[in-house]
């Protein structure tokens, strides 16, 4: 155990990669308590898939595999995907979530003809595109990993300069419009810097479950306090513990997939939450429960007593 | 003979999903659909390394309870007091890195590919075929889906005013003493239940694909329930075959290019129709404006 962690560390490679998913998991558990409080939790998802069409066409274009290139395109194509939601739910009778199921699929569907365009057209380096899809920290050079900080350095630092803002368009948009916020422009920069989260943490734990790292952190963060300020800290620890372990155990074995390991390090912690967190946890819920029941039995009782001594009184 | 195989699962895929859609799309829980199809996945694997094999009932039966799990944890989440989008969101991918992880890790003793699980591959049906005492019965797809299918139309045949009344209106359903539960876990069940028999062929988000784009288009299309569901086959039936087609002539993913005919054919509902289309609407509101 001690060796392994020690073997993590030491070697420089592994040591960059870790940190990187380590300020990943911050960054996004940051970004996704507002998407969180804001209930657009599943957009992360709907980003997700439709940043796959963005990723072919940079590479297509770019002809080579790298990081910031394909970010781009996964931020172009998260930006037309969102557009298209909110066209569909505002123009048609079909609800928000019913247009992003179609978006997200016919996107991804686009993405999944070109994936296999370009494979079969096999134009030599593609065989990463597909690491895409479940996401493999460990195939990510030192300029990736460079691209990855930089990019969740900027996620925190925005969240925390506009911690005001972001604070009132989360809970009440209609006050900050009435002081006279432009809301319309604050709601857009959230959503690019989701989708930034989003394209950036593809690279570690694939299209389908990049979403986790917005929503699991956040939701887990929920349950232990009601200010924002802390649930923004847990979220962002509860998602550097993710990825950190995600990063850390899949260099175990050859075969182990970073994302899915991520994922279900983020769910344990949520489901510890769920259970355990003082306040709002399920088992401190059920304590109160009992207490006010034994509490209410208790008065209940007495004041039947009462009760009765003073009818016998009389 | 083949490409007979391809299109006729290509089809019943279609079918069944789209009739089951517009049920999703006017419960509002198209969403919940999707994170189905994700989460069948641990059943799948699990049943591959229980049974060893590919027998499709140990795998029907297995990830369709794995669906089940899904619809029961999402619920017992939301009424402990989580939002709903987050429940989903967190359920399904949940099971979903569960299931690649067990299939990444048994990579040597499952016949799956990972790839597989996102795309399938159609054009592997016709070779993938079912024996029974030694007599070659045909692709193993179709079989599933087949029974699938008739399961679907059993069902909905004998249950549709309940289905329907429960899809409009639950708390009137309740009201007439109509189980609304069980119809609920009966629609997840069958739900659950195609995305199982259609990953295969059509993998995890495509089923997603086929599930709510065709239905919505034919939302765009009337206000009778009846001709929802037939309008909703028709266009998952046309972007199946006009997919494969195209597949054809692109050198690319079959149900890449089924989901984005029917995105295409979504679009076009979504411009033209007569009712609720973007054209006659602002058709109308020109018209209005001249009065």
């Amino acid at each position: 155990m001690l060796d392994w962690l020690i073997s993590l560390w030491s070697d420089p490679n592994t040591r960059w990669i870790l940190l990187g998913c380590t300020l990943l998991g911050l960054g996004s558990g940051v970004i996704g308590s507002f998407t969180f409080l804001r209930r657009e939790s599943l957009l992360g998802d709907t980003l997700a898939h439709a940043a796959l069409p963005g990723v072919c066409i940079a590479f297509m274009l770019g002809e080579v595999k790298s990081v910031s290139l394909f970010l781009i395109g996964a931020l172009l194509a998260g930006i037309a995907a969102v557009l298209c939601v909110s066209a569909i739910s505002r123009w048609t009778r079909i609800k928000p979530d019913a247009a992003m199921g179609i978006v997200l699929t016919f996107f991804f569907g686009i993405g999944t003809v070109m994936l296999t365009h370009i494979q079969h057209s096999g134009s030599g380096s593609q065989s990463g595109l597909d690491k895409y899809l479940f996401g493999q920290a460990a195939a990510m050079v030192t300029g990736d990993v460079y691209t990855l900080m930089g990019v969740s350095v900027l996620l925190i630092l925005a969240a925390m300069l506009l911690f005001k803002e972001f604070k009132l368009i989360s809970f009440d948009p209609g006050f900050a419009r009435g002081i006279g916020l432009p809301v319309g422009l604050l709601e857009h920069t959230m959503l690019i810097l989701t989708t930034v989260a989003v394209a950036a943490g593809i690279q570690a734990v694939g299209v389908v479950l990049v979403a986790a790292l917005l929503i699991t952190p956040a939701a887990a963060a929920r349950y232990w306090t009601d200010r924002l300020p802390a649930m923004l800290a847990f979220a962002g620890l509860f998602g550097a513990i993710s990825g950190a372990s995600g990063a850390a155990i899949s260099t175990l074995g050859e075969g182990i997939p970073t994302g899915p390991v991520t994922v279900l390090a983020a769910t344990l912690l949520f489901a510890v939450s769920l259970l355990f967190a003082p306040g709002r946890g399920l088992a401190a819920k059920a304590l109160r429960h009992r207490a006010l029941k034994a509490d209410y039995a208790r008065t209940a009782n007495t004041g039947a007593l009462e009760a009765a001594e003073g009818g016998s009184r009389k | 003979m083949m490409d007979f195989w391809i299109i006729l699962t290509a089809v019943l895929v279609a079918s069944a999903c789209s009739i089951l859609g517009c049920f999703l799309i006017l419960r509002r829980m198209a969403l919940v659909g999707d994170a189905i199809s994700h989460a069948v996945l641990p059943g799948i694997a699990i049943a591959f390394l229980m049974s060893g094999t590919r027998d499709s009932m140990w795998m029907l039966l297995g990830a369709t309870a794995f669906g089940l799990l899904t619809v029961f944890l999402i619920q017992t989440l939301q009424t402990s007091g989580l939002q709903s989008d987050a429940s989903i969101g967190i359920v399904f991918t949940a099971l979903f890195a569960v299931g690649v992880l067990l299939i990444s890790l048994n990579a040597q003793h499952i016949d799956l590919d990972l790839d597989c699980v996102l795309f399938g591959e159609i054009a592997y049906v016709p070779w993938d075929t079912w024996t029974l005492g030694g007599a070659d019965m045909g692709p193993r797809a179709v079989w599933m889906l087949g029974i699938t299918l008739t399961v679907i139309l059993l069902l909905m045949g004998l249950f549709y005013k309940q289905f329907k009344i429960c899809a409009f209106d639950p708390a009137m359903a309740a009201a007439c003493g109509i189980p609304v539960l069980l119809f609920h876990y009966l629609l997840m069940g069958m739900v659950s239940m195609t995305a199982v028999s259609s990953f295969e062929s059509v993998g995890a988000i495509l089923v997603v694909g086929m599930l709510i784009i065709p239905a919505a288009t034919a939302y765009l299309l009337t206000n009778r329930l009846g001709v929802m569901i037939g309008l909703s086959v028709a266009a998952g039936i046309v972007s199946a075959i006009s997919g494969y087609l195209i597949s054809y002539l692109l050198d690319a993913s079959i149900a890449g290019c089924i989901v984005s005919v029917a995105g295409i054919l979504f679009i076009l509902a979504l411009l033209l129709s007569p009712s609720h289309g973007l054209i006659a609407k602002f058709a109308r509101r020109r018209e209005a404006q001249a009065a």
